[in-house]
């Protein structure tokens, strides 16, 4: 077994957020079921060492840029789960007041920029707030988030471009889970090697281990210092799984059991609690400990939501443009 | 004998007579094949058909419409399926500035025989990026023909008349429909075509216009409205480009007074559109200004009850066809 990557304290730091965003996960599965949440789910079960390596390897100040899965990126960039359940909820508490749900969590306190659920859409986003960055002599990073199934939109391609040709400070993190809904990477890219088309845009390109929160972490501390100081892009593939269907919806025929078998044996959660357990004094009390953390803060959670008040129908158009135009 | 069969299964038996009769027809679109289609229209094709003709494509909607164009030119009969009306705006560009005008700016030379179907429209908290109804947008452009199946015969056999076209055809499927399930008569085929609105209710006091996801909340309000003593014409339009004025304008003749229905944002909507044609061919026959429903002008919300509020509903256009015929009077039941 391979040493800790951390010391003690870090590790189970990070064992307590990838556990925070699988359980909180597993709740709003079931709270679906209790028809308490609706519309789209897209959960990131399988995934949490990518958003729990990257997400606090970024600066306070940095933007964030996700997809519709990004239950776990919002709840590391420090949405208190509370407005997060609150927004699944469609209450006036959530952080969308109830306008997002799951899809479309924004926040801009933490410039939390979504919660895109147009597959390629947060990519220019990502390239304008660099722009913006850039233009304004800030030294700060846009990490954006993506699945492989983007790197086929046409949007993808023009982004890597302009962030190439104006080198601008966008960290790329292409959160490569295999399958874009029941498509698997080799039957829709001729080039299935990402980081290759990355490179072809001249932007430097590297693939990290996603199942390995330690190598996450490592490989973002490493290219966001990159962008800020080099003020260019960087482009990093993470290797991941998600364990889950696509959706609420999907019946997930497209993949052989015995493969989410085989990734499950690599879960990022697992890993890291047995490595702690074997090498340090970490036992299930101290897991017990971390367990009961994280559900008190989900109970609260969903508390809160529960007791929110609905939004009034009579705001129902509020937010469409600002309120008031400017005095010109 | 009729049989009983969901909006969904008609539209696959749709597609599947398609490819069976015609060698040039082939499907493509993002999880059509292995997946099974989104709204599971497509499931079992693929084990059918083949990958050949029935084609998964990546993400790349500007990239596979533009190829259904392209593949329509060269002497195929391209069924292209996109997931929702507000991801074909990434392939609007394929759409408007290609299809639609290729006959007419080639001067008569090339054409695409080309069928796009899409879901469509809210009711399903699904929020701002996929909910939208945007019939409107392609209605506008002169070159496409833009349906709206909204019954079972017209999900069942509207498919096979829109590949007789020599032209593009927008299909729109609204996706609160596929689970409707009803008797599809062995002989509806004669019933259908891709000209002309159908009358789904008799009436004599108004017409109600509308049609695709708003053609069922139309028809309870009708029914309720009946029961109050208000028998509504109910108009399905099916065919939203281009317009069959006839049928609305005789419809208004009888009734003097119309009221429509339709999920799009009002501003700029097929509503408006219809509206100014019975101003501009039956003004005098009205008896009071014609009245529009439409969504509220807010990009769909997330929460079941803004979203709710947001949208036309029975009780809501019950209320407007009262007013219409200048019943203010509270009601209930
Ligand atoms: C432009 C667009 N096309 C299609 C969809 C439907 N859709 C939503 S997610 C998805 C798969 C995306 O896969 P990937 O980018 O790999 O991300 P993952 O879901 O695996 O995290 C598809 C096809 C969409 N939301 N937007």
């Amino acid at each position: 077994m391979n040493p800790l990557p951390y010391a003690r304290e870090q590790c189970i730091e990070l064992v307590r957020q990838m556990l925070r965003i699988r359980r909180f996960e597993e709740t709003c599965a079931q709270l679906y079921g209790e028809g308490k949440i609706r519309g789209f789910l897209h959960l990131y079960i399988g995934e949490e060492a990518v958003a729990v390596g990257a997400v606090p390897a970024l600066h306070a100040d940095d933007a964030v840029v996700a997809t519709y899965r990004e239950h776990g990126h919002a709840l590391l960039r420090g949405i208190p789960a509370r407005t997060i359940m609150a927004e699944m909820f469609g209450k006036s508490t959530g952080c969308c007041r109830g306008r997002g749900g799951s899809m479309h969590l924004f926040d801009a306190a933490t410039r939390f920029y979504g919660g895109n659920a147009i597959v390629g859409g947060g990519l220019p986003l990502a390239v304008g707030l660099a722009l913006a960055d850039r233009m304004q002599g800030r030294q700060r990073v846009t990490a954006c988030f993506f699945g492989e199934g983007a790197v086929a939109e046409g949007a993808f391609h023009e982004s890597m471009n302009l962030a190439a040709l104006w080198q601008l400070p966008v960290l790329f993190c292409c959160e490569n889970n295999l399958y874009a809904m029941g498509t698997a990477l080799d039957r829709s890219e001729s080039q299935t090697d990402l980081c290759l088309k990355a490179e072809s845009y001249k932007i430097p390109a590297r693939r990290v281990d996603g199942m390995d929160v330690a190598a996450v972490r490592e490989a973002t501390l490493a290219a966001a210092a990159e962008v800020r100081s080099g003020q260019r892009p960087v482009f990093l593939e993470f290797r991941t799984y998600r364990y889950r269907a696509h959706s609420m919806f999907d019946p997930d025929l497209y993949r052989r059991k015995e493969e989410i078998d085989a990734w499950k044996q690599r879960g990022p959660l697992h890993a890291l609690t047995n490595q702690l357990r074997a090498q340090v004094v970490f036992d299930e009390t101290d897991f017990q400990q971390l367990e009961d953390q994280v559900s008190t803060e989900l109970r609260e959670a969903i508390a809160f939501a529960e007791a929110s008040a609905p939004e009034p129908v009579s705001d129902l158009h509020r937010d469409v443009r600002a309120a008031a135009r400017p005095k010109t | 004998m009729n049989t009983m069969i969901s909006y969904r299964d008609a539209m696959r038996e749709a597609l599947r007579e398609a490819l069976q009769r015609d060698a040039r027809v082939f499907l493509m679109g993002e999880d059509v094949g292995m997946y099974g289609g989104s709204y599971a229209v497509s499931k079992g094709l693929l084990e059918e058909f083949g990958a050949q003709r029935i084609r998964d494509t990546p993400l790349s909607e500007l990239g596979f419409v533009g190829a259904g164009i392209g593949a329509a030119l060269g002497g195929l009969r391209p069924i292209v399926e996109i997931m929702t009306v507000n991801f074909s705006l990434l392939a609007l560009d394929q759409l408007v500035n290609t299809a639609a005008a290729l006959r007419h700016m080639s001067g008569g030379q090339f054409h695409v025989p080309l069928v796009v179907r899409m879901a469509t429209g809210a009711g399903r908290q699904l929020a701002a990026q996929h909910s939208h109804s945007l019939e409107g947008w392609y209605a506008h452009v002169p070159g496409l023909r833009v349906l709206a199946p909204a019954t079972i015969e017209d999900a069942r056999h509207m498919l096979w008349l829109a590949l007789q076209e020599d032209d593009p055809v927008i299909l729109f499927e609204h996706a609160q429909l596929y689970n409707v399930v009803a008797p599809l008569a062995p002989d509806a085929a004669a019933t259908v075509d891709i000209e002309r609105c159908r009358i789904r209710r008799a009436g004599r006091d108004l017409t109600l216009v509308t049609f695709g996801g708003m053609l069922p909340p139309t028809l309870a309000a009708a029914e309720q409205l009946a029961q109050q003593g208000i028998e509504a014409e109910v108009i399905d339009l099916r065919v939203l480009r281009p317009l069959d004025d006839a049928t609305i304008g005789e419809s208004i003749r009888r009734t003097h007074r119309a009221l429509i229905i339709d999920e799009e944002w009002r501003s700029g909507s097929l509503a408006a559109e219809i509206s100014a044609r019975i101003m501009e061919q039956a003004f005098y026959e009205l008896d009071a200004p014609v009245q529009r429903l439409c969504s509220a002008e807010v990009p769909i919300p997330y929460a079941k009850h803004l979203e709710a509020a947001a949208l036309p509903q029975p009780a809501t256009i019950i209320e407007a066809a009262r007013r219409l015929l200048g019943k203010q009077e509270a009601v209930t039941g």
